[in-house]
């Protein structure tokens, strides 16, 4: 099956089980992506959030911590950046936006603005340097993803004009670029995700440079390395499986990170 | 410039100036509200930083109470609050929206006396009465407020009076005593009038505060206050010369 399917299953399933717990309908996500509880016991927290209300607090409860750490865990042994495309609901709105500008030819435009792809590890220091001086979760208080989460699982009809804006950002003035130039979520999980176990695998051998894969990968920076060398792909990449899916000659797969390379 | 051009055109540009629109009014919107905290918060601004913003107060209050705030509602989005004209904190014993909060910031301990619950510990705000707009203190008897206090007798009590006015029926007033009342809100939910005229306010903005200048002498320990006073004289010199020269004279 292709995994793009099961991606979309999987970001929607955990919207609905959140959406659920809200109900009281089911009771197996409580909560919302910044802080949750799962199967009524576990506790789960956004390390990102935590993290800067550390910082603007210097004390958080030992909950949030646990809770973070368990995610932070989870995204940096497991599946590097995961969180953006198999979870993160902003991911819907700029894959459609990506799917409008191409669609419709928006993409040969004049560019807008141009923002160096550095710009959201920036973005991400100044953050963190804001909640400390400010005392304050500084990215928390802006949070487009927190926004649009929120709106959906309680329901809040404001969040359409976010995400609305969200869309016009990526479909007419900048490609891609809330969630590869901006969003310092997404700058967060890469940097945590360095040393993730489970990474998209480059079989040189097979690869016969026809360069699909760079055709869809939302960061193709991390696809330098095709069709030059056996490698496993940065941490830059979601792990959206959308190369793999497309990728005909099973050069790209998922796969557990060794050390065979080079 | 074909058809097709214009349209893609029109829909960029259209879309471009909504989407600005939005921000805009965001950005400039300017009605400000004062709204009520969950129980066992903490101070606004620590609160503020604390708060993850998850909701799991909203989704454990069982009234359906607390609501997260949209950029409508002029307080730190995602943050949560509650209306009690709509619907009130009906203080539950377990607390169940303090419980759960992972990040402490609903703290439990403000809503405990010796490490255990007590609901009637929580300050969410105090209920302030609008006098002028009470039908009790135009002599019609009405006493929902009263009535609706979960500290009946305490928070709320009823001062007779005499009506002068026909001289023979008696005020029923209800007055509040902000030592007892947690702002719960019940009083404004149960309010006759079109705007309730009694309603609640947080405790920061509906309070005094006496300072140093006066003592209640009647009261056993109450000089303990001016063990550590600042005596020292703060006039400000120039303030006579002022009054004087202002013109007023």
């Amino acid at each position: 099956m292709k995994i793009n399917i099961v991606r979309r299953f999987i970001q929607i399933l955990i919207l609905i089980l959140f959406i659920l717990g809200n109900l009281k309908i089911l009771n197996i996500l409580e909560g919302n992506l910044s802080s949750s509880i799962l199967f009524g016991g576990l506790g789960l927290s956004d390390p990102y959030a935590v993290l800067q209300i550390y910082l603007a607090t210097f004390s958080v409860s030992a909950t949030a911590i646990s809770g973070a750490l368990l995610v932070l865990f989870f995204y940096s042994i497991i599946a590097s950046r995961a969180f953006c495309s198999w979870v993160c609901p902003v991911n819907l709105i700029t894959d459609f936006a990506y799917f409008f500008r191409k669609k419709f030819n928006y993409a040969k435009d004049t560019r807008v603005i141009r923002l160096p792809k550095n710009f959201r590890y920036y973005f991400l220091g100044l953050s963190l340097i804001l909640s400390f001086v400010l005392s304050t979760p500084a990215f928390e208080q802006i949070s487009f993803v927190g926004v649009i989460q929120r709106g959906i699982i309680f329901g809040n009809v404001m969040a359409i004009g976010v995400a609305f804006f969200i869309f016009a950002f990526d479909a007419f003035i900048l490609e891609r670029g809330i969630c590869s130039n901006i969003c310092p979520l997404g700058a967060f999980y890469s940097l945590a995700g360095k040393f993730a176990f489970v990474r998209v695998e480059h079989t040189v051998e097979n690869c016969t440079r026809c360069m699909d894969c760079k055709k869809v990968c939302p960061e193709k920076q991390v696809l330098n390395i095709v069709g030059k060398k056996n490698a496993f792909i940065k941490s830059e990449c979601i792990s959206c499986g959308r190369c793999i899916d497309i990728c005909k000659h099973d050069a790209l797969n998922f796969s557990i990170r060794h050390n065979k390379e080079n | 410039m074909s058809r097709r051009e214009i349209l893609k055109k029109g829909i960029k540009g259209a879309s471009l100036a909504l989407a600005g629109g939005f921000i805009w009014s965001i950005a400039t919107k300017s009605e400000s509200k004062i709204l009520l905290r969950p129980p066992g918060a903490l101070k606004e601004e620590i609160f503020n930083a604390k708060c993850i913003k998850c909701g799991l107060c909203v989704e454990a209050c069982p009234y359906n109470t607390l609501k997260l705030a949209s950029f409508k509602d002029d307080i730190a989005i995602g943050t949560p609050y509650f209306t009690p004209r709509e619907i009130p904190c009906y203080m539950c014993e377990d607390i169940p929206c303090t419980a759960i909060c992972p990040t402490g910031a609903l703290d439990v301990d403000l809503v405990s006396t010796d490490e255990k619950l007590d609901i009637k510990k929580m300050q969410v705000g105090v209920a302030v009465l609008d006098m002028q707009n009470c039908v009790a203190y135009w002599g019609i008897q009405c006493d929902a407020c009263y009535r609706a206090c979960p500290l009946i007798d305490e928070a709320i009590y009823l001062e007779y009076r005499r009506n002068d006015r026909t001289a023979k029926h008696a005020f029923l007033l209800p007055i509040v005593d902000p030592n007892f009342c947690t702002g719960c809100g019940k009083c404004e939910r149960a309010c006759i009038t079109e705007k309730a005229a009694i309603f609640v306010l947080p405790r920061k903005i509906a309070l005094g505060s006496v300072g140093d200048n006066y003592i209640k002498g009647w009261e056993k320990g109450a000089d303990k206050r001016l063990e550590n006073v600042d005596t020292s004289l703060k006039f400000k010199k120039s303030k006579a010369v002022d009054y004087l020269n202002d013109g007023e004279f």
